[in-house]
């Protein structure tokens, strides 16, 4: 869960204890269950995703930290009894790829904080979890659905920034930073949106920029002095990148193209990274590859459009044809229509399609759970339901992957958010002619 | 990361978007056309007779149809579940498909011998899907300046200008979208003008021309757009606020309205030369004539409420509002003045107008009696209104609005039928109708549900078990990739 010590950390923001943050948003908002309580969840299936399903399973949390996962655990007395006969209990789903709390309205562009101007299309030191909107409303949509925790990824540019994994906790960007940065986020094959003009120059800035920041990272005190040559990034950007070429922070790079998706393979050989690469759309061309290197594609199951001349392969089986070669698979919304912010609740539904086009239901679920936390460094918190990790939970009425299902709890750090969206008071108030503050004539 | 559905790519300059139309009672499409004086021989002079062109004709079609159904043998589903759009859920029934009609339908029915008989165990029929909203082959895959051709932005009122000029019948899009159970589609100008031209209705059929896809006899509709895009677009010459994109659509239809007493008089009397002739403003007093329906882009109730008012000063009907975030607003609104309202489940928050979208948008709309339709503008999710009913049917229960299968299905077949003029030839299993059918493989509100086969016309158009068969475009040979390099 370390991210990293030292000041060359400077950026990055570790979570404080659970308990100080339950205990500060408890006084922020109202919710259902209080903080330092055990709760227990009983009677459901339980879907621990670590392990085999639980008929008729238990999950025990106390203060936020789930204790005991199993068919006999022992309830103890006093305990918050949550009865979930007949429902579905799986940990709290997590998305990878999007644009919460940074996006409120996509085009007005002062609610926007998701790209950064950068230098030259490098931009790697920008935080882009210090705009997160604690106040937007499109978490609760996404929480309320299921999810709990979500990577705030930056956008544009060869170098976007760094990404951040928060919980869905209401409070302040403090209480939900989960981990940041989690991933430094990059992109290949669109060389002109990224300030370069072809893909072997892409390639090379790439190359440039990693080893200058190696390079400086070994030589700072000289670059203080003005000793070194000429780098390739401003200092910032290279301090942001050190975690990189130390093999702590993954390079997320987005590449659709199943040559760019090898490129990015060559680069990571090359330069000694480690890289995730995300929308992928050909990265079923090149599964064995990807699965060799043992490098994660986070990657829809909704897209199957020849979109651009870097997606000519988009397939809606990339999924099951990954999972197939064995490739790790971190699944995403991409269906249609804001899946990176208002619709980052409709990962579910990726997942039930996933399904329907040959992947095996469970590895579905772990692509959605335990998978992402793993790609993102923090599965020894979250993305599964044993003992020991943060109780991120969720109560289904059935199979979390049917539309028909229902949410029936979520609780973060062990606390119960039940926190109706606008979208819920808005389907209130009309939800019978003439709404209530109509006059009456 | 992707830009995926036009309205977002409207938000960076580009524009697409659309919705809207109209109207109403009226001169039937099929109806025989006024014959056109101006286009006798001319004798006198031995020149060739000028075209039909040189006169305004209502229903006139220059660019006719040049589908015709393929042969098809008989083809009976049975023992299968069967959402008829037309009443109560078939359970064990069987349909029968022949020339081209659905020839029976129920519990019982008799086949030919000779026809193909396919064993529905498990699995569903509905009527092939129709999607009132995309821009299929006016802004076709891949994307970019090349194909972008959905938004002619050179004015704010191109009534003139008909989306089947912008058609590329090569759209990898539409083989997706037949694979999907879609059968039917409105493809319509973009949104970037408060009137954006003629719409155009296509069957996914595979075919080198626009005019071999094009739905014998459909009407056209006028695409209108309300609300921020035209302003946006038009910012820096005008209209740049609602108020002026209201004073620009009631100044075109002021025009109109003269153009079409003009040009009925002269058909009626041929005194004197003919009019000259407008194309804009020969789409638009074909509104006013009811013969061509008005398909509305609007977000926000309070717009929709405008536009309806426009609409009864000059003498038309809105047959749909497209997107319609907040239809359920202004649901018993939508209800007397019969109007469709043609909605996503859950688009919502990415701009202003469509800040509250709510997902049970279409249940409301359709508990209060206002006929409800899933739309994509979008050509993912074009490939999957079934699954957004879904999404909106869950929505509305929680909220303690239950939709039927019955009802929901109504959604995607029958209600778009309407929305387009059609429904007296497809959107229902009826005996009578075009048989234009899916097979799905589960229940089509269920995730895991796929389309197993696709009949238009009774002919065989999609068999999932069959790759041989699949349509692909020409645009695909070479450029779409096939597992294995397309080995067997």
């Amino acid at each position: 869960m370390k991210t990293g010590t030292g000041n060359r950390e400077r950026g990055t923001v570790r979570r404080r204890s659970v308990v100080f943050i339950a205990a500060l948003a408890t006084v922020l908002v109202t919710t259902k269950a209080a903080v330092a309580q055990t709760v227990a969840i009983t009677g459901g299936k339980v879907y621990p995703v670590s392990g085999p399903p639980i008929e008729n399973g238990t999950v025990l949390v106390r203060n936020g930290t789930i204790v005991a996962v199993g068919a006999n655990v022992a309830v103890p007395n006093g305990a918050t009894r949550i009865d979930a006969t007949g429902k579905w209990v799986t940990p709290g789903l997590i998305n990878v790829l999007t644009g919460l709390g940074v996006t409120e309205i996509g085009a007005v562009p002062n609610t926007v904080d998701r790209a950064a101007r950068g230098d030259s299309g490098i931009a790697a030191s920008f935080p882009v979890w210090e705009g997160i909107n604690p106040a937007s409303t499109m978490f609760a949509p996404a929480r309320n659905e299921g999810i709990t925790s979500v990577v705030v990824v930056p956008t544009g540019g060869l170098i976007a920034g760094q990404a951040a994994l928060i919980d869905l906790v209401p409070g302040t960007v403090t209480d939900m930073i989960d981990k940041a940065p989690v991933a430094m986020v990059a992109q290949f094959g669109d060389a002109r949106s990224g300030g370069s003009n072809a893909r072997g120059e892409q390639y090379v800035r790439l190359k440039e920029l990693i080893e200058d920041a190696r390079t400086y990272s070994r030589r700072r005190a000289e670059f203080d002095r003005a000793q070194t040559r000429p780098f390739a990034a401003r200092r910032a950007d290279l301090e942001a990148l050190i975690p990189v070429v130390e093999g702590r922070l993954p390079l997320m790079v987005n590449a659709d193209r199943a040559s760019d998706i090898e490129a990015v393979l060559r680069l990571a050989r090359e330069v000694n990274v480690k890289v995730i690469i995300a929308g992928g759309a050909e990265s079923w061309e090149v599964a064995d590859k990807l699965a060799a290197a043992n490098v994660p594609v986070v990657v829809g199951s909704m897209a199957n459009i020849p979109e651009s001349f870097a997606a000519l392969g988009s397939r809606q089986d990339t999924p099951a044809l990954l999972q197939r070669a064995r490739a790790k698979v971190v699944l995403i919304a991409n269906g249609s229509g804001g899946e990176e912010v208002f619709n980052v609740r409709n990962l579910k539904y990726d997942a039930g399609v996933a399904v329907a086009y040959g992947m095996s239901w469970d590895d579905a679920l772990r692509a959605i759970t335990l998978t992402p936390a793993e790609v993102m460094g923090v599965a020894n918190r979250v993305g599964s339901l044993q003992a020991g990790r943060d109780a991120n939970i969720v109560v289904w009425s059935g199979d979390p992957f049917e539309f028909a299902t229902r949410v029936e709890h979520v609780f973060i750090r062990g606390r119960e958010v039940a926190q109706p969206s606008r979208q819920d008071e808005l389907m209130q108030r009309y939800r019978t002619f003439p709404p209530a503050y109509r006059r009456k004539p | 990361m992707r830009i995926r559905f036009a309205e977002q790519a409207a938000i960076g300059g580009l524009v697409m978007v659309l919705g809207a139309c109209a109207p109403a009672q009226a001169t039937p499409a099929t109806q025989p056309r006024p014959a056109a004086p101006a286009t006798q021989a001319r004798a006198d002079t031995g020149r060739p007779a000028p075209g039909p062109g040189a006169v305004s004709t209502p229903n006139a079609d220059p660019f006719p149809s040049t589908y015709v159904a393929p042969a098809s043998r008989a083809t009976l589903i049975r023992d299968v579940t069967i959402l008829t759009a037309a009443g109560p859920t078939i359970r064990n029934g069987s349909v029968l498909l022949r020339d081209g009609k659905i020839a029976a339908v129920g519990t019982t029915v008799a086949a030919p011998a000779d026809a193909e008989v396919i064993d529905g165990r498990g699995k569903y029929v509905t009527p092939g899907v129709i999607d009132d909203h995309s821009h299929l082959g006016v802004y076709a895959a891949p994307g970019g300046d090349a194909l972008s051709d959905g938004n002619e932005l050179t004015n704010p009122v191109t009534a003139n200008v008909w989306a089947e000029h912008s058609v590329w019948p090569q759209d990898p899009q539409f083989p997706r979208a037949l694979a999907s159970g879609v059968t039917t589609a409105q493809i319509l100008p973009g949104s970037g003008n408060l009137i954006g031209g003629r719409s155009v209705v296509l069957k996914m059929v595979p075919s080198a021309t626009v005019q071999g896809m094009k739905f014998p006899g459909a009407k056209y509709g006028l695409k209108m757009a309300c609300g921020e895009n035209p302003k946006r677009v038009y910012a820096n010459r005008g209209p740049s606020t609602r108020m002026g994109n209201v004073a620009g659509y009631r100044a075109a239809w002021i025009q109109a309205e003269a153009y079409r007493r003009r040009w009925d008089k002269w058909t009626a009397d041929h005194q004197g030369d003919a009019p000259q002739r407008d194309l804009g403003l020969e789409t638009l007093a074909e509104v006013l004539r009811g013969n061509i329906l008005v398909h509305n882009h609007c977000y926000r109730a309070d717009e929709m409420a405008q536009m309806i008012d426009i609409a009864k000063e000059f003498g038309y009907k809105i047959r749909s509002f497209h997107h319609g975030v907040e239809a359920y607003k202004i649901a018993d609104r939508l209800a007397k003045e019969g109007i469709s309202a043609s909605l996503w489940s859950d688009w919502g928050g990415f701009k202003m107008e469509a800040m509250d979208g709510v997902r049970a948008n279409l249940a409301m709309v359709s508990a209060a009696g206002a006929r409800a339709i899933v739309h994509s503008d979008d050509p993912s999710g074009m490939q999957r209104l079934n699954q957004d009913a879904a999404k909106a049917m869950a929505a509305g229960e929680q909220i303690g609005i239950h939709t039927t299968e019955d009802e929901a299905i109504k959604w995607l077949t029958i209600n778009p039928a309407w929305a387009l003029g059609l429904d007296d030839r497809i959107g229902s299993i009826e005996v009578g109708k075009n048989a234009d059918v899916v097979l799905w493989s589960a229940d089509p509100f269920s995730v895991y549900a796929r389309v197993d086969r696709v009949w238009i016309d009774g002919a065989a158009a999609y068999d999932r078990a069959n790759p041989a068969t699949w349509w692909r475009t020409d645009f695909e040979l070479g450029n779409v990739p096939l597992p294995n390099g397309g080995a067997k």
